[in-house]
């Protein structure tokens, strides 16, 4: 296998593996806690090494799993004091951890393989350079298939808990009911988060690993409302980020995995803009709309409310306390409606109207 | 004359200037911090941070100048607009804001080491020293940066001196504040901005990475000790000087290791010696406290 | 033109308010002329928009129209007329402040930009809290008061801003029987001296001992007058639907069922 492909499989299945399980960290609103974990677990990766006498894989994925599930217990002990409000203890136990991390790092540990950098963004360019050897075989590039594992991993985890877990997000205490415990798929999934980000931090470092799970999985979001959908989306965008990085990258000769982040974002903005149910285009145009037709039915019971059905457009304009353009446009949507007519200055309800008033006034009148 | 002493308390000059410049970021960040943890913004303080390399970056290569008054505008700039875009989401879109925060602070990070790797490898010999703002470095600071810190800092520290009343009320109850006039947008827009210079102040010295602790750490720190308002900007302020100052120190002359960690680890200290000890709310005393209670009930119920 | 002739002089006229929270109606069409020196309370099941109410009239939310008048000038002119008891649970009890600190706020708004709060400030504060009965808690922390006295802190706030008009948000919700006496004497006596004062309440058992003039609504004015008139069970109904009420022997409404 070439370089090249090596790099970019170990970089879509970092995208895929990630994906996965970032669209239950974003329903859950659990995104800074992944955040705080991908942090967090580097002093258990460097005193693992450290233990394991080298980079050493399963040493690795021990000592960071259980660094990250400690720093979710450590969040919650902390809220549960009363002390400090929850973003306050997500904010004082990662940098603790990251810090003593790094720190043990270049004190002690200088020869456990991890240097600053390479905990920030990562060495995805060399993928193909650090192997898997078991046994004294070369099986083949050790991201790659670290990832590509993952990823499968996370796959049968997702297939095979998809309504436990999608139960316990929506509804924790029928979950609890059912017997499916929310503390244990709390848990459960705080384990695939931390395994995850040991798995991907190697290729894109600490933080961009956060990228890679939230980025598409917010995207997805912007895009669906189900949950089996979403999953689908999120690894599209991903792995299509992973590609498109990868190149743009290699053109302009900076940063895979920022690229990569980089080009999830674009993403992201597209659909966060343009998404047709939840894009910021579409509902302020669709809101627009409501407030047309909201502002003729204000019109509408205005007039209702006068004996006489009529009123003056200056009136008009003084007592609903509105701008001009906005009485005008009211007043020329009624009028095209058939629901008022203008006699001079005046604006009058006609008989059309009168029954558009009743109308309005039984849908909003309380159930 | 207080320079005098200053030479003579602190004979060097790479010494002098990195506690000067380490206590100012303590200072500043404890302050102003205080105030995102009371208006529970601490994380917004993180994606700020995260959100201003890129900006660094990009003075950087707009200006050419490694100059610190230029690498600061950048970062405020970009780190301003990570903040705007993370309240539009919000406001805009359905996600929460707990997404928001991750997704700006990470595409926002990852733009930060697009354009630092773009400058790298663009062979520039005089961009050594950007990739010292992810982690920090105390070293690097000279007079220049020590001054430019001061004179930002002190607008920051000024506008809360003289907007104390209003800011408490700000933070306390927003909609009282609005209900008897206050301009609480405005406002919000001024302290959010005082935040700020305090996260692009400590850039240098603490990094992009783990600048949130020095906004939150000392302020949770301080409101153990303290039910005042004052008090706890004072010693928030002054947690934040000290963990700075015996951070950098260890990293200026111990070692070349790098400054934000030891000065995180410094307040991670302090945070745990309050949060267990204090007086008062002090969770040790607690737990004393409700043994005691305990054994005084087993021991009624063994004497009736 | 009576009906204008009072809105001019009105502590508070509304005409025409609605309120809408992304284009759906919270309130529809107010339009409503609060009486001088009455204690009014605001009535409606949840999500009736009362809260809403109330921030409409001190501007705190976006009106999709309509105008508001406070002694027939708008809020903007007349701000330091108004007095505001937000409801306990809107802010943070943990803030680092005591019961004399949360009072002084009140006058924050006459201070001025800068000016910090004196000598003379603090004496009216102490007397503020000596009115609702919490002299002895004047340098307590606030999150080591019991919600009762929180709730009296808060009430404290209000006196201090000296206004001609209160608005109170469920000032009587979680509060223990001490705390609803106290509250209860302090605006009666406010009454007496000619305030007005308008709250959101929820207990219908305690409306004909407490107030005098009543506002029932759903989203829409559903009655509002003197209580002798207003307080009867089609009203009520109307305002709560399916929850069926009835008027009791002695004339007092309860909640039979709620469906």
């Amino acid at each position: 296998m070439s370089a090249e492909l090596t790099v970019l499989l170990t970089a879509i299945f970092a995208a895929s593996a990630c994906a996965l399980v970032g669209t239950f960290l974003v329903v859950r609103r659990m995104a800074m806690m992944a955040d705080a974990i991908s942090h967090a677990i580097l002093p258990g990766l460097v005193f693992a090494y450290f233990l394991a006498n080298g980079p050493n894989l399963v040493a690795g994925v021990f000592g960071a799993s259980l660094a990250g599930l400690a720093t979710v217990a450590l969040v919650e002990a902390l809220q549960r004091t009363g002390r400090v409000k929850s973003d306050a203890a997500i904010g004082i136990v990662f940098p603790a951890m990251f810090a003593l991390g790094t720190f043990a790092v270049s004190k002690w540990f200088s020869n456990v393989h991890l240097d600053a950098d390479a905990i920030l963004f990562g060495e995805i360019a060399f993928a193909p350079f650090d192997r898997l050897i078991i046994a004294g075989r070369d099986i083949g590039s050790q991201p790659l298939i670290v990832l590509a594992v993952l990823s499968l991993l996370n796959l049968v985890l997702v297939l095979l808990f998809y309504k436990e877990v999608k139960l316990a997000t929506f509804d924790a205490g029928l979950a609890a009911s059912l017997g499916f415990s929310p503390v244990l798929i709390h848990y459960g999934l705080m384990s695939a988060v931390s395994v995850t980000t040991v798995g991907a931090f190697a290729a894109v470092g600490a933080i961009l690993v956060v990228a890679l799970m939230i980025v598409p999985a917010a995207t997805a979001y912007l895009l669906t409302d189900r949950l089996d959908l979403m999953i689908v989306y999120s690894v599209v965008c991903g792995v299509v980020s992973a590609i498109a990085g990868y190149y743009l990258a290699i053109e302009l000769d900076v940063s895979i995995s920022g690229m990569m982040a980089v080009t999830m974002g674009g993403l992201f903005a597209v659909a966060a803009l343009f998404s047709p149910s939840y894009g910021i285009v579409a509902r302020a145009r669709r809101r627009a709309v409501q407030r047309e037709r909201f502002s003729v039915d204000l019109l509408l019971l205005h007039l209702g409310h006068h004996p006489t059905g009529d009123e003056s457009v200056a009136h008009l304009a003084a007592e609903l306390d509105w701008p001009r353009a906005r009485l005008q446009r009211a007043i020329r949507q009624a009028g095209a409606a058939g629901s008022v007519a203008i006699v001079g200055e005046r604006v009058r309800l006609t008989p059309d109207g009168q029954d558009a008033v009743h109308a309005i006034a039984q849908r909003l009148s309380p159930s | 004359m207080l320079p005098g002493i200053l030479r003579d308390v602190i004979f060097d000059y790479t010494l002098r200037n990195v506690a000067l410049g380490s206590a100012l970021l303590g200072i500043v960040g404890g302050v102003l911090g205080t105030f995102a943890v009371l208006r529970r913004q601490g994380l917004l303080g993180d994606a700020l941070a995260h959100a201003a390399l890129p900006g660094i970056c990009l003075a950087y290569m707009l200006a050419n100048s490694k100059a610190p008054l230029v690498l600061m505008i950048g970062a405020a700039i970009s780190g301003w607009i990570g903040t705007l875009l993370i309240l539009r989401i919000v406001e805009d879109t359905r996600l929460s804001e707990d997404t928001a925060l991750g997704v700006i602070l990470t595409v926002f990070f990852g733009l930060g080491i697009v354009l630092l790797t773009y400058i790298q490898h663009s062979n520039d010999a005089n961009q050594a020293g950007l990739d010292k703002y992810l982690f920090g470095q105390a070293a690097t600071l000279v007079q220049e940066h020590v001054i430019t810190m001061a004179a930002v800092g002190s607008i920051a520290l000024a506008l809360v001196a003289v907007f104390f009343k209003e800011f408490k009320l700000l933070s306390f109850d927003p909609e009282f504040a609005a209900s008897i006039g206050f301009p609480v947008r405005g406002l919000n827009v001024l302290l959010t901005s005082s935040i700020v210079i305090a996260v692009v102040i400590g850039l240098q010295t603490v990094g992009v990475v783990l600048m949130a602790a020095m906004l939150i750490g000392p302020a949770a720190a301080a409101r153990q000790w303290t039910n005042r308002l004052g008090v706890m900007l004072a010693l928030s302020g002054f947690f934040g000087a000290a963990s700075g100052v015996v951070g950098a120190m260890i990293s200026v002359t111990g070692s070349r290791l790098p400054t934000g960690p030891l000065v995180v680890l410094c307040v991670t200290a302090i945070v745990i010696v309050s949060i267990l000890f204090a007086p008062e709310r002090g969770v040790v005393w607690d737990s004393l406290r409700r043994r005691s209670n305990r054994r005084a009930i087993l021991e009624q119920g063994q004497q009736p | 033109m009576t009906v204008a002739g009072t809105a001019a002089t009105a502590p508070v006229a509304i005409r025409d308010l609605t309120v809408a929270y992304r284009e759906q109606p919270v309130l529809w069409d107010v339009d409503l002329t609060l009486p001088e020196g009455k204690l009014i309370a605001i009535v409606g099941p949840n999500g009736a928009g009362k809260s809403t109410l109330i921030k409409a009239i001190m501007h705190l939310v976006p009106r999709t129209s309509g105008t508001i008048s406070i002694f027939g000038k708008p809020y903007e002119q007349q701000r330091r007329l108004v007095g505001y008891v937000p409801q306990r649970g809107s802010v943070d009890w943990d803030f680092p402040t005591n019961a004399l600190d949360v009072v002084q706020m009140g006058m924050y708004g006459k201070l001025g930009w800068v000016r910090r709060p004196g000598k003379r400030e603090r004496e009216t504060a102490l007397a503020c809290l000596e009115q609702v009965g919490m002299t002895a808690f004047a340098n307590r922390q606030i999150s080591q008061l019991s919600g009762g006295q929180q709730q009296r802190v808060f009430l404290a706030r209000a006196l201090a801003q000296d206004a001609q008009i209160y608005l109170l948000d469920e000032p009587f919700a979680g509060v223990d029987a001490t705390t609803e006496r106290a509250i209860i004497e302090v605006l009666r006596d406010l009454r007496s001296r000619g305030k007005t004062l308008i709250a959101v309440h929820h207990d219908l058992e305690s409306l004909r001992e407490y107030f005098d003039w009543l506002v029932v609504m759903n989203v829409r004015i559903i009655a509002a007058g003197p209580l002798e008139t207003t307080l009867n069970a089609e009203n009520l109904h109307a305002a709560y639907g399916g929850k069926i009420l009835t008027l009791g022997a002695i004339g007092q409404p309860q909640l039979v069922g709620a469906e």
